[in-house]
């Protein structure tokens, strides 16, 4: 593929776009105005993923901002995947945070609704909720594309964009969660990463329907994946994160481990199992690797799954 | 119909500062239907009221009063005389005969004893759900008559998001534990119907300038006015 038939030329695209299995990574931002969290975590994770998200004030706590801190872990040779919710912006802000992201050489957008403001630091806040991820991720194909904004006036230079989305194959109804990714592989997705996957047979049916409606062929589907740090996670996941499900079987093997050393070991080894089952799978183009605060358990995990190096692509 | 609940004591009391004469104003309609702000409710607060102030030794008197609808101005003529003769005026109506209350009676003071909160409709006795955010572009027709504007907690309008559980919106707290996704409910009944393809539809981002985010808004009828 040539450079003009990317749509974004960035990494991630050409990673992807050669066929080649994809890793990327996550960084949370921190919660004050500190450069130095991102430069370290960037240091972290440089060479072991192929692009990093950047959260965008994650489980509605205030952060430093993914357009920040996505141009900070790109300046330390990490290139970003800067995270945007439907929650904090309206139409106005989102159109003109991705057209100063694109002149910062930010390329990979990933859009996406955000947690509901009550989970977070500012329960009082007003959602703003004016489009929703399908519609942002339409939004920015037409900027991309048709060189237009939203309310269909032309731009000067359009923004060159690699558009990603999610989807959580665990949320219900389950019937819906395969026709969704269609939808917004419609509005113009180019990737999707997926919730993280604890329950592996559940993935698999829903691989089945994505590769059932032709999906696959559509858009490059990663993998998501969370390594475990101890049981008590496990846990906590398994009873209050929304629309995460973790199997019996996954907390019965982190509660035979003893904390710190052994259960991380495990953590990580249960989660290159993972990453090998799923190089496996029809339709999977990547991993997403959310090693929340956990970062430097990557490259061991990447290493092990036998994913490295991570491709040199032009 | 309109819901409202009436405000805490304290801030009710608050509001009424160091005023002599107040007069608790009941609305008849939507407040009294909901048991918040009707003839019976004022009558309730003016006595709480009188009892505090008995209690704490401040002379106030209180009356109470109501209107049939506070929010049209020939129902508020018919307690005028009572508005003329309070300093202060203790309106529970909601927040629309409040503020006719206060323009009509201006610049007599008006304040609230209640907190207007939604558009709501009983689902059982003493239970009310909302159901319509008044965005002024309904979108029920091709969401099976379930609103997801004010029904889903992210106001979605293409299915339902990551966080939809059984049939339960994520946004779960001790009041709200049974919110069901709204997405789910239109999923079931656009089954029901058999019209599945209505949620495969890309629907594009709303006009909000039909809601207060285009400012105040205004209603005429323009063959209704009198000639």
């Amino acid at each position: 593929m040539t450079a003009t038939e990317y749509k974004a030329g960035s990494n991630l695209e050409k990673v992807l776009s050669s066929g080649r299995f994809a890793v990327t990574g996550e960084c949370g931002p921190p919660k004050g105005a500190d450069v130095t969290v991102i430069e370290e975590k960037a240091k972290i994770l440089k060479g072991y993923v192929d692009a990093v998200n950047i959260t965008d004030n994650q489980t509605a706590v205030v952060r430093v901002c993914s357009m920040a801190s996505g141009y900070t872990a790109q300046q330390n040779g990490l290139e970003a995947i800067m995270q945007m919710t439907c929650r904090d912006r309206n139409r106005l802000a989102m159109q003109a945070d991705i057209l100063g992201a694109a002149t910062l050489g930010l390329k990979n957008i990933l859009c996406l609704t955000g947690d509901h403001m009550s989970f977070g630091n500012h329960p009082e806040a007003k959602g703003v909720h004016d489009l929703d991820s399908l519609n942002l991720i339409k939004m920015y194909k037409d900027m991309r594309d048709e060189k237009k904004f939203q309310c269909g006036e032309e731009m000067t230079v359009a923004p060159p964009l690699y558009i990603g989305c999610a989807e959580n194959p665990f949320a219900d109804p389950f019937e819906l969660r395969a026709l969704r990714l269609k939808k917004k592989i419609e509005a113009g997705a180019d990737f999707v990463q997926t919730q993280c996957i604890f329950n592996v047979p559940k993935f698999k049916l829903w691989m089945e329907e994505v590769r059932a409606l032709g999906l696959h062929k559509e858009i490059k589907i990663l993998a998501g994946i969370t390594p475990l740090k101890g049981v008590g996670g496990a846990r906590y996941m398994q009873k209050f994160v929304p629309g995460i499900d973790v199997p019996q079987d996954i907390v019965d093997r982190m509660a035979a481990c003893e904390k710190g050393a052994p259960s991380q070991a495990e953590g990580k080894k249960i989660a290159v199992e993972m990453i090998k089952e799923f190089t496996e799978i029809e339709g999977v183009a990547g991993v997403h690797i959310m090693a929340i605060e956990w970062e430097i358990a990557v490259p061991e995990i990447v290493e092990a799954a036998g994913l490295m190096p991570r491709p040199a692509v032009a | 119909m309109i819901t409202a609940e009436r405000k805490p004591l304290d801030e009710i009391l608050k509001l009424v500062g160091d005023q002599k004469k107040v007069l608790v104003a009941g609305c008849d309609t939507c407040v009294a239907i909901c048991l918040t702000g009707g003839e019976k409710e004022a009558e309730i607060l003016a006595s709480e009221l009188r009892i505090l102030a008995e209690k704490d030794g401040r002379a106030v008197e209180v009356e109470h009063t109501a209107a049939i609808r506070q929010c049209e101005w020939e129902y508020l003529d018919m307690i005028a005389g009572k508005v003329a003769a309070a300093d202060l005026v203790l309106s529970m109506a909601c927040g629309i005969g409040i503020q006719s209350m206060a323009e009509k009676f201006a610049p007599k003071i008006v304040v609230p004893a209640v907190n207007t909160n939604m558009l709501g409709m009983p689902q059982e006795h003493a239970v009310w759900l909302e159901r319509c955010g008044a965005c002024g572009e309904c979108v029920i027709g091709e969401t099976a008559g379930i609103c997801p504007v004010v029904r889903c907690s992210k106001s979605l309008m293409n299915g339902p998001c990551g966080g939809s559980h059984d049939g339960k919106c994520e946004v779960t707290t001790p009041e709200k534990e049974d919110l069901d996704c709204a997405w789910a409910l239109i999923w079931d009944r656009l089954k029901a119907q058999g019209r599945e393809e209505m949620m495969f539809v890309n629907r594009p981002p709303k006009n909000w300038s039909k809601s207060s985010s285009g400012g105040p808004r205004k209603m005429v009828r323009e063959e209704a006015k009198p000639v």
